[in-house]
């Protein structure tokens, strides 16, 4: 998926970032657990100074989530389980998460999963006003789908069936 | 610490302070609204739908409202702005605590104030206030959802059944006139708008007349004429409503201070 350079994260700048990163790639969303917090793309920087304390950016996807906090949970214990003692999460808020942050082992996981990963890059946001994006069907891979509601069990989630194979599939919106 | 304090011009930090105020309750009041559709709603998914508009406007909500406490520099939380200021202090629009009434009258509602925020958060997003520019850029993304969601159920209300159409263009008559006030500049709106901090409330105006007025015109529905107004949310000045939904809202941190679960 295009993604563009404002949307990298902060690569890791010495041995305990790159090692938490690692820790990281391993803390599983609460809501779709298949996928990483990294391969989601809410871990904007990982900074550690001099004395070993780390601190973690984090992006929330939608502004009501209430994974979030569990996110934020799940970051800290992961990190001290794995022998980082001070660690604080801050909010990045600025730029605003997108879909087009999913990386593409987040994509194929979730497809795997079951759900249809975002359609198409919203880098530039364009009006989502009644253009409905083509969804294909995880399971058949059909492109003749129907949007059932536009909003599904969890905030990032709208609800589609398959014309084809007529199986009910979540799809992840594009925002 | 304080940013607004180190800021040029005119705009103190009480004025900054209070027009996030004003989007934060705005928000903050109609997800509440909102959501009293849980579990009562037409469909499933419209029960889905009104609760994820209602969780991505108390998220947002929640963001302002801290930076209102922090502009504020009185150690006041989000959870203390939410839960223990009375009915005078809050700075929402008297047009989101309007009841619910039938699910075409609350979509009438979304309708308006959606579009209102998609307008108002376009615009934001460039504030010179790096904090707001930030949420609004965030609120933007959610907000188009929100009106595609709503926008469509209008259209499909109001050229729907001789029923349905008779219900919403009612609605419509009952809201216009609180319409009003979200154009209605008071001196704090000039001082933000010269700021860069807030756009014009002129600008907005068009832009969402602009937007609203194919969508009332592909629902068969007349827009109503303008008329003067008696509430001014964004002054304290609230219709009965707001009392009873606070007292709901506020209940169980009034009867249990800093209960937490």
């Amino acid at each position: 998926m295009v993604s563009t350079g404002l949307a990298q994260p902060v690569p890791p700048a010495s041995a305990p970032e790159a090692r938490a990163w690692q820790v990281l790639a391993e803390v599983q969303d609460p809501e779709i657990p298949v996928i990483s917090v990294v391969d989601l793309g809410v871990i904007r920087h990982v900074r550690a100074d001099a004395g070993g304390a780390l601190e973690v950016g984090l992006a929330p996807t939608y502004s009501g989530c209430p994974a979030t906090a569990v996110i934020q949970q799940s970051v800290v214990a992961a990190l001290q389980a794995a022998g980082f003692e001070h660690v604080t999460v801050v909010e990045v808020l600025a730029p605003p998460w997108t879909s087009d942050w999913l990386s593409a082992e987040g994509r194929r996981k979730l497809e795997h999963y079951g759900i249809a990963p975002p359609a198409e890059a919203v880098a530039s946001p364009r009006e989502l006003w009644r253009a409905a994006p083509v969804v294909a069907c995880p399971r058949c891979a059909s492109r003749d789908t129907t949007e059932t509601s536009r909003f599904g069990s969890t905030p990032c989630k709208a609800l589609h069936r398959c014309n084809i194979c007529l199986e009910p599939f979540e799809y992840f919106k594009c925002i | 610490m304080n940013a607004a304090t180190t800021s040029a011009g005119p705009v103190t930090a009480a004025v900054r302070k209070d027009y996030v105020l004003q989007l934060a309750d705005t928000s903050l009041i109609l997800g509440q609204r909102l959501g009293e559709w849980v579990g009562h709603a037409p469909a499933i998914e419209e029960d889905l739908g009104l609760a994820n508009t209602a969780l991505d406007l108390v998220g947002q909500a929640r963001m302002l409202l801290t930076y209102a406490g922090e502009l504020e520099g009185e150690g006041r939380d989000e959870d203390q702005l939410a839960f223990l200021r009375e009915e005078r202090d809050f700075r929402n629009l008297a047009l989101v605590e309007q009841p619910n009434r039938d699910f075409g009258h609350t979509i009438v509602r979304q309708v308006l104030v959606d579009a209102y925020q998609l307008e108002l958060y376009e615009r934001l997003q460039h504030s010179t206030d790096a904090r707001l520019a930030a949420i609004a850029a965030k609120a933007l993304k959610e907000t188009r959802y929100h009106l595609r969601y709503s926008g469509s159920w209008l259209v499909r209300l109001g050229d729907g059944t001789a029923e349905s159409h008779a219900r919403v263009q009612d609605a419509l008559e009952r809201l216009w006139p609180f319409t009003r006030e979200l154009f209605e500049e008071l001196e704090a709106d000039r001082a933000l708008s010269a700021a860069g901090i807030a756009p014009e409330l002129a600008v907005v105006a068009v832009a969402w007349r602009a937007r609203l007025d194919p969508l009332f015109a592909e629902a068969t529905l007349n827009r109503p004429k303008d008329a003067p107004f008696r509430w001014f949310g964004r002054r304290g000045v609230h219709s009965e409503h707001l009392g009873y939904i606070l007292a709901d809202m506020q209940y169980m941190q009034r009867t249990h201070p800093g209960a937490q679960w």
